[in-house]
This record gives structure tokens, sequence and C-alpha cells, in this order.
């Protein structure tokens, strides 16, 4: 494809550190302050200065180590009809390229082109006012959006039954629920028609019924050709909405690439932990006067640390906790989530010799074991924990104190057997399979064998 | 086999679909498509005069939005634009006209009030809304694209339904004096109302924009729209000035405003000349740099708003 949609060329945004206010942009105080000074010279000097730095938001400036650049030497292209994400932590840039893009705030320097109208949705309903009826708002909210009047009178009947609210679309937003609200929000932005939309991860809210329907109105419409740039630092929707993705960080462009992969690169920068943590100082490893982690370990078969293991093999997760008070029942668990932030599953120490035993002072090191072809392939991170109960005490609770990857392989002897493409899924079991084959079926002919009795009849 | 192997892409490719179908209703894309550049703009920029066109929809909007909600939940709703100029047309005929007995030009002093009261009550609302207008607007700048320049003009146009019922009981008043008559000269008022909207415009794009930067403009204006009040001939005739020095009032828009009003209406005060051609020059020089400013700071509002 070389139809390009959007095309970011070396594109950077500054502003300055501490204040909103630019710093040696003088206040109107001292300005007319300045007038009352004795010295003409002062005066002139002081109003130079104000008119000039007031006026010249983007004018070139030297260093300043108060500069911040949001974004700098930011370029990529889109071409027409991709969905990509923009994803990066929260300071990234990420909501300055989607305000310039949006027309919202100028670049400080660099270019950006878009070819076709540009829709953003920054916000869920925009423009909707509290005291004007809902019908009030898919007007105001659509002409602010790009719609022109006649494409709105011509689309509000589908608008407002799309929304499901028709009973309530004569009375003001302000004593709408929120999920009333969302809908007929959600609703205007599905009757936009622009070439490129730019939207915000707030729009990834909505009840699940309702997201169901506008998937369904998409199958309806297949409409091809449209551009979106999605923003969202939530790995979810990027994986599951986007074909490509761009990390971003620090104001730059880190990885550019199909979707998975850069969400899984982006998981791994962003995690501050490894396959391997510990807490070399008593006093300081997380834990109480009863029990303290003192380390954390991801290995493979072989006891070797491994941040990358293969899905087919079984993974050790080595907990070292010291006791330094005898007496307690104590029950150490590792807790499971997946990049998203779903849990997986906890899992709590389980060893015969230690049941209802009260643990002696001293250190421990146990090994919790996940069998191969278990989870599905991506970013696995670990919470450890230490409980003990009677009474009911946490020592300690250590998120993300671990992190591996699973990989999937292509051998054909994993879960996914052969099948190159996406798996959906949290786990990944290696199911058995029983085929059995019963020649062809004639047209009419009642199956003889082959299905459960209960279906026969 | 390959089947199945669809169903299972579908399944995780679906779920993309409702973004990149969802928003649409019908229709392929027009073959010519409009190219935006975004690139840094430095110093003076073209007003884009051609875009305000464009999005003239929008003013639409934003008018009928502030009209809408301007009288809701208020028990006696437009009488309030009523009320005020009415309310201040009383109480300067007991100060200025009874006790100070301030001259007229031989109209009768509530009448002489009221006729300038009329355009100033337009002109002071549509000056202080828009003044305040950026600011208020905040959610809008910062999540959605238009030509600024358009808040300001849609919070002055909000004030003309105010200003046509204001002047209907002007015109009433002016029945009751029994002074009503037509006369050639009121061909004279929609240019006079524009004089009054295009300052009330012209200053309150210098305002609006520096009220982004300098919320000290918000505390300043009540109180600066109260000193323009008597900067301008509504309690008192422009003919107490000595005549050499009226082009020189004139200066000040809104003096050929009213006095203009007075004289088309009523048949009494200056004419039109010079004064109210200085009136309108002043005017047109505050719109245009008013304008232009707006544009050159526009930049930094959805930083700084």
């Amino acid at each position: 494809m070389t139809d390009i949609a959007v095309r970011v060329d070396n594109l950077g945004k500054r502003y300055r550190i501490g204040t909103r206010r630019q710093d040696d942009q003088p206040l109107l105080r001292e300005v007319l302050s300045s007038l009352a000074a004795t010295s003409f010279r002062k005066l002139t000097g002081v109003a130079r200065r104000f008119w000039t730095r007031y006026t010249s938001g983007a004018g070139p400036v030297p260093p300043d180590p108060n500069d911040l650049w949001a974004l700098r030497h930011l370029s990529f292209e889109v071409p027409r009809g991709q969905i990509i994400g923009i994803i990066g932590p929260n300071g990234a840039g990420k909501s300055t390229l989607l305000k310039i893009l949006s027309r919202i705030t100028e670049p400080t320097e660099g270019r950006v082109e878009l070819k076709g109208r540009v829709g953003s949705l920054l916000e869920v309903g925009t423009g909707f006012h509290p005291e004007l009826t809902g019908r009030e708002n898919i007007y105001l909210s659509a002409a602010l959006l790009g719609m022109r009047k006649a494409d709105i009178d011509r689309n509000l009947d589908e608008i407002i039954a799309f929304s499901e609210i028709e009973k309530f679309v004569d009375t003001p937003v302000k004593h709408y629920s929120s999920g009333m609200y969302v809908r007929l929000a959600f609703s205007v932005a599905a009757h936009l028609e622009p070439e490129i939309l730019i939207v915000d991860e707030v729009l990834a809210v909505g009840d699940a019924a309702f997201q169901r329907k506008c998937l369904n109105k998409m199958e309806d419409v297949k409409q091809h050709g449209r551009t979106i740039l999605f923003v969202s630092h939530n790995m979810q929707p990027i994986a599951r909405l986007c074909q490509r993705a761009i990390l971003i960080s620090g104001g730059a462009i880190l990885k550019d690439g199909p979707a998975v992969d850069v969400a899984s690169a982006y998981l791994a920068t962003s995690l501050s932990t490894n396959a391997e943590q510990a807490w070399p100082h008593p006093s300081t490893a997380p834990g109480d006067h009863v029990a303290r982690l003192r380390r954390l370990r991801v290995h493979d078969e072989t006891g070797n640390t491994t941040e990358t293991i293969d899905i087919r093999q079984p993974i050790g997760i080595e907990m070292t906790y010291d006791v330094l008070d005898s007496g307690h029942l104590l029950w150490p668990l590792l807790i499971f989530y997946d990049g998203t932030g779903l849990c997986l599953f906890a899992t709590l120490e389980l060893a015969p010799e230690w049941r209802g035993r009260p643990r002696p002072a001293g250190r421990y090191v146990s090994t919790a074991w996940i069998p191969g072809n278990q989870l599905a392939a991506g970013v696995v991170l670990v919470d450890a924990a230490l409980k003990s109960d009677p009474p009911p005490r946490t020592h300690f609770l250590e998120r993300q104190a671990a992190a591996f990857h699973i990989v999937d392989t292509p051998d054909g002897n994993s879960a996914r057997g052969d099948w190159v493409g996406d798996v959906p899924g949290v786990v990944r079991p290696l199911l058995t399979w029983n085929i059995t084959y019963h020649g062809q079926v004639k047209p009419g002919e009642e199956p003889q064998d082959g299905w459960p009795s209960r279906l026969r009849d | 086999m390959p089947n199945m192997a669809k169903d299972l892409d579908e399944g995780v490719a679906s779920a993309s679909e409702v973004l990149s179908g969802g928003f649409c209703t019908s229709g392929s894309p027009p073959p010519q498509l409009p190219t935006t550049v975004i690139e840094p703009s430095r110093g003076w920029v073209p007003l884009k005069l051609n875009q305000l066109w464009e999005y003239r929809e929008v003013l639409y909007f934003l008018v009928w939005r502030d009209i809408k909600v301007r009288y809701r939940q208020t028990l006696i709703g437009v009488t309030w634009a009523i009320i005020q100029p009415f309310m201040t047309m009383v109480v300067f005929s007991v100060f200025f006209g009874r006790l100070a007995k301030m001259p007229s030009d031989d109209i009768p002093y509530p009448l002489f009030a009221f006729a300038a009261l009329v355009p100033w009550t337009f002109f002071a609302n549509g000056l202080t809304l828009s003044a305040n207008s950026l600011v208020h607007s905040g959610h809008l700048i910062t999540k959605v694209y238009f030509p600024r320049l358009l808040v300001p003009t849609a919070r002055v146009l909000t004030g003309l339904p105010d200003f046509v019922v204001s002047f209907l009981v002007l015109l009433g008043m002016i029945w009751w004096y029994g002074l009503l008559q037509s006369r050639p000269a009121l061909v004279w008022l929609p240019a006079l109302a524009l004089l009054a909207f295009v300052t009330a415009l012209g200053v309150g794009l210098w305002l609006s924009a520096l009220n982004v930067q300098y919320r000290d403009i918000q505390h300043a204006v009540p109180f600066a729209v109260q000193l323009w009040l008597f900067a301008t001939p509504i309690a008192y005739p422009s003919s107490l000035l000595p005549g050499s020095w009226r082009t020189v009032y004139g200066l000040n828009p809104m003096v050929g405003v009213v006095e203009g009003f007075r004289w088309t209406l009523l048949g009494r005060g200056s004419a039109p000349g010079p004064m109210l051609a200085a009136s309108a020059l002043a005017a047109l020089v505050i719109l245009v740099t008013g304008a232009f400013f707006f544009r050159r700071v526009e930049r930094t509002f959805a930083d700084v708003v």
C-alpha cells in the first residue's frame, strides 16, 4: 500500500517545565508596574520582551534547561485503512501527539500531513451540555465533531435508535445515568464519517452489550479504507483492535511493528522487574518481624534463571524467604497475572510435610512448578505474598516481584499444532482430542453411528 | 480445516473492526481527499476567513446552544433581557433625569436613556461574555478542533435575541410617548447595530485572548464596562461637549452607536457625521487588530487555558 493517510515528519513539541506559563515571560503585573517605573528604557524593554515572548510561542529559542520536549524527532507513516495503536507509559507524549494530530495544539517543529477529513474523539460526549436534551446534544456534539447539519438530520433517527435511549431523548442529559450518557455519546461517534479517526482510550469504555452492538453494526456495513489512530496505555485493547502499534517513550518512537510484538516489547521495557529479584539487606526486604521475602526467581527445568520459557516446558518459581519469628502457621503464595493485568491464578505453598506445622525460624526456599503446555504465550507477572492464619495477617505482598515471557513454538507439537494464526485465551493446554472417521455421509441419510444417543432422536 | 482456521481468525479479528467499521454508515471515501498540513506557525498568521465560513455550522450551533441554555431553569426567562436595561433606565431617570436635571436633548429623559441603554446592554453583555468565552470553553478547546475565533464571536451573537426583545420594548416606549413615526433615517439602524456588534467583538477578541493567559482580565472587565458606560453619552447627551471635541469623543465607538440610535429613532442628537465616522473607523481598527492578535496567540490556547 503506497496510499499514505497520515505522514508525520520530524515532529517535536516543547513545553516549559514547572509552569505552564513560560518562565521568562513577564507577568502582566510586571508590565503594569514597569509602566509606573521612571525609566522609559526599562518600560520599552519589558514591553518588547512581553510582546515577543507572549505572541511567538513557537519561535526558535536557545536551548534552555527548563525545556521539556514532550515529543522530539518523531516520524512515521500510516497507510490508508490501517488501524494503528500508539502506546507508551504515562507522560510518554501520546496525548501530545494526539492533540497535535487533532489540531488542538501546534507542534514546535516538524510537519504532519493528513489526507482526508479528520475526526478526533478525545472524550466521551464532546461538547455535551448538561442542560440540553439528548436530541439537542446530538446536534451540538455531531456538529463539533465535524458533521454537517444535513448529515445529522439524515442520521438523527438512526443515531437515536442506535443509542437505545429513545424514551429519554428529549430529557436534559443532566438527568441521564452515566450509562445512558455514554450510549448517546457513542452513538454520535459511531455515525461520524471521517477518513481518519483519532481515538483516545477513554473511548474504550462502555458496557459489553453495547460494545457487542457496535460490533454487529460494523458487520452490517463492512466499510474499508478508514484509517484509525488509537491511543492507549492499556495493552489489552491495542492487541485486540490494532494491526500495528507504535511504542512511544520519552517523546520518541522506541518500536514500530505488529501490535502484539510491540505490546510485548512495551511490557518488557516498562517492567522494572525481571526473572529474578533479590533483597540483599534484611532490613529493606519486604516483610515484617515474622517473615521477609529475600529472593524470587523464575527458572527452567535445569534450574537456570530465565526470562523466556518455551510454552512446552515447566516453569519453576523459586521463593526464598526468612522466617524471623518461630511458631506461626504460614501460607506463602504466588499470584500470576498476564500482561493486561488479568489475574490468571494463585497458588499456595503446599507440601505434606509442612501441613499444619508452625514454622521454626530460618531460611526457606520453596519452588512452585507450573507444568508445560499450561499458560498461553505472553508476559506473566508474579506477585509474591506470605500470610499467616490464624490470626489472618499479611506479612508481605510484593507486587510484580518477577516476570517472564512464555513463547509459543511453531514446531507443531505445542497446543497450537501447525496453526500459525492467533490463538485467543489465557491458558493453552495441550488437550487430548479423539477423532474418528465415519466416511462420507450421503444427503438425507441419518447418521447411524458416531452421534451421542441423545442426539440421535 | 481452512474454515475453522478462518473462524478462529475472525474471532480474534472481529473486535478490531468495532473501530474500523463502527464509525460509519455508508459510502466510499470521496475521490478527492482534502489534505491537512500541520506545521508550527510563527509570528502573524492569516485570519483564514474561508475556514470560518467552512465552519459556519459550528458557529450556528454554538450560538444556538447558548441561546437555548441561557434562560433554562429560570422563572421569568427572556424577561431578564428587558429587566436589565429597563431597571438601569429607571435608576438613571430618577437620579440623573429628576434629581440632577440632566439635559436630554428635549427628549423625555426615560426615553433618552432607554434608547441608549438598548444597544449599550447588547454591547456590554456581548463584551463581557466574549471576554470570558475562551476560559469558559476550556473543555472544548482542549478536546476538539474548530477555528477558535468562533468562540468569542458566538458569545456576542448570543445577545442578539435579547437585543431584539429589548428593542421591541423600546419601540413600545416610543409609541407610548407618541413619538413613533416612520423616518428614512431608520435604514441606519442595522448599520448601527452592526457597529455595536463589531465593537463588542473587537474588544472581546482582545480580552478573551488575553484572558487565557492572564485571568486578571476577568476581574477587570465588569469594572471596565462600568467606566465605559460613563465614557459614553448614555446618562447625558454628547451635546454637553464642545463641538470640536466630539469627533475625538467619537473614537469611543459606542458614542457613535448611542448617538446614532437616538438620532435614527427619535430624530435628536447628532446626525451621522465625523463623529460616527470616527466611531466606525475605531471599531474597525479594534476588530482587525483584535482578530490578528487573537490568531497570533491562538496557538498557545490549548496549552494554557
